[in-house]
């Protein structure tokens, strides 16, 4: 029996198959170069299928991200691209593809970004590509695809209190390491899985690309068909593995009342240790990301941080990961919270993630940080340092001043 | 082909390395070079020369999928990359983009200060200093047929 990404892909683990897709995403960096081998293409192009996002390095931060900027919007006017996310419309390109309604169970799409596989977590088969595959998929509106092996993950059991979708996936990838998926899809099964917020789902999809995988799949259920009314574009068809006959690659099982809030080290997200065994001062934290910065994520936060102050020692920045995220956090009063306890909140933009700006780290300094990468100099100075936890972990980690597992702070 | 320069590096490089988010304002091949592998090893832009192949071990190219990196070993002249395994952006990317990988396993094998030939026609990497020759698998038909015709748009093209 196929798998979820067998069944969406049309074909057997190891087929090289060619495949109409539903949507390609370019975002700032990535989009230009796309629209520049387009030009050399001279197609009329799928402008329908093309999502375009302003996101990685706005508001611009200097002249040349701004003739970036500049760039794509002039492109996005020459393909008649309809689907363009200006600054003020949009946000975290991952973010806008969810809640815009263009992710639906079923579908296949593309972007420009390796943490497209984000859409997983509502049944869709998504994969990170490259600029002139993009670029090719919008001339065509198809691209080639090798149908991946699958992993199975089983996650029973109970997450204990401030345990996030973060910690969960973590936890896989400390266990399987960065390149325990390489070029393979993985599924997530288990009372845990079905217990999580779309939102926490979406933190567990998004990282699947960190433990090389192409793919990051749940099966859709309620909680994924409840967030798509009234925001879906157009039809969808829910897709399932027969979960007991599937062929699998391999099966994974863990129990969530073992695993605690869990920090990665630099420089790897695979280097894993529990928040409450770390002893390390902290310079910045920050919460927000395609990973990290949903109206859920800033909830917990505020929850933490309510009524009091960060550490004197420590800036915190906190970036919804949308317009709309933004908006309802100034609707809960979340963004007084953050403000009242003395944070930096700004509108959306991947900035500092990728130490592009917004946040970027001098020489020595450390980050507890939402977000999904801490490699060599990803934040900022070479002999910076980045740790990876989840929201709860980072307010709790802003109060202190060093790395706190939050429930050291509960009552 | 002719004798080639080695530079080696680890398991693991991500594509932040290899080119730093900060750069990402051009997809110039030789505007990045100028910046490929600036934070790690800032030597690297100054001295590849033409034909340089780089050997590393496992999972190259993890990371972002940002076709500038693979556009700035094109720029800074590296005829291969050989390495252990590859990370699948990365892999699509340099063979849309037309440059060669080959996934062998010989990091351990060759040193930075060999020189090495490769004939892809018959899979074989000669490390010309310890006169060793190693096996490599050919990529599937379709890929080195992706390769052969200059990348993905040349293919796109000539269909």
């Amino acid at each position: 029996m196929p798998t979820i990404a067998e069944k969406i892909l049309d074909g057997k683990a190891g087929e090289i198959v060619e495949r109409e897709v539903d949507y390609i995403m370019v975002n700032d960096i990535t989009g230009v170069p796309a629209f520049e081998v387009l030009d050399e293409l001279a197609y009329d192009i799928k402008n329908e299928k093309a999502v375009v996002v302003q996101d990685h390095y706005v508001p611009n931060k200097d002249v040349d991200s701004a003739e970036q900027a500049k760039a794509l919007r002039n492109y996005a006017r020459k393909y008649k691209i309809a689907n363009y996310y200006e600054i003020g419309k949009g946000g975290v390109c991952h973010q806008v593809m969810i809640e815009s309604g263009y992710v639906a169970p079923g579908r296949l799409i593309i972007g420009a970004d390796s943490h497209t596989c984000s859409y997983g977590a509502l049944g869709a088969f998504s994969t990170g590509v490259g600029s002139t595959e993009a670029a090719a998929a919008m001339a065509t509106g198809r691209l080639w695809f090798k149908v991946p092996e699958t992993q199975k993950f089983v996650i029973r059991g109970e997450p204990g209190r401030y345990v996030m979708g973060k910690d969960v996936i973590l936890h896989i990838i400390g266990d399987l390491g960065v390149s325990g998926s390489l070029y393979k899809s993985q599924e997530f099964y288990g009372s845990a899985i079905e217990s999580l917020s779309l939102s926490d789902r979406i933190t567990i999809s998004n990282m699947a690309i960190e433990a090389g995988a192409k793919a990051g799949i749940i099966p859709p259920d309620d909680k994924v068909f409840e967030f798509l009314k009234g925001r879906v574009k157009g039809d969808y068809k829910s897709v399932y593995a027969d979960d007991k006959e599937s062929e699998y690659e391999a099966v994974f099982e863990y129990d969530a009342s073992e695993i605690v809030p869990t920090v990665a080290k630099p420089f790897l997200p695979a280097n894993i240790a529990p928040a409450s065994e770390l002893d390390v001062p902290i310079d910045q934290a920050y919460l927000g990301s395609c990973t990290n910065g949903r109206i859920e994520d800033l909830r917990v936060a505020a929850a933490i941080l309510s009524g009091k102050k960060i550490s004197s020692d420590v800036r915190m920045i906190v970036v919804p990961a949308s317009e709309a995220v933004l908006l309802q956090a100034i609707e809960e009063g979340l963004i007084q919270i953050f403000l009242a306890a003395d944070a930096f909140v700004s509108g959306p933009t991947c900035g500092a993630c990728l130490g592009g700006h917004m946040g970027v780290l001098a020489k020595d300094e450390r980050c507890i940080s939402t977000t999904n990468r801490n490699f060599i100099g990803r934040m900022g100075h070479k002999d910076s340092e980045v740790y990876l936890a989840n929201p709860a972990v980072v307010a709790a980690s802003a109060i202190k001043g060093r790395i706190t597992d939050p429930t050291e702070l509960a009552p | 082909m002719g004798k080639m320069r080695v530079w080696k590096f680890g398991p693991d490089v991500d594509t932040d390395q290899i080119i730093p988010a900060e750069y990402l304002t051009t997809g110039d091949p030789k505007k990045l070079a100028a910046h490929a592998f600036a934070k790690v090893r800032p030597e690297f832009a100054k001295e590849a020369r033409g034909g340089d192949v780089i050997i590393a071990a496992e999972n190259f190219g993890c990371g972002s999928s940002r076709e500038h990196a693979p556009r700035a070993l094109i720029g800074a002249g590296i005829s291969c990359v050989i390495a252990k395994s590859f990370a699948r952006i990365f892999f699509r990317n340099s063979i849309n983009i037309g440059l060669p990988l080959i996934e062998a396993d010989v990091f351990d094998r060759i040193e930075e200060t060999d020189e090495v030939a490769i004939n892809f026609d018959d899979g074989v990497i000669r490390d010309i200093t310890k006169k060793e020759e190693y096996e490599f698998k050919p990529l599937p038909e379709f890929m080195q047929k992706l390769l052969d015709s200059g990348g993905l748009i040349s293919y796109i093209k000539k269909q």
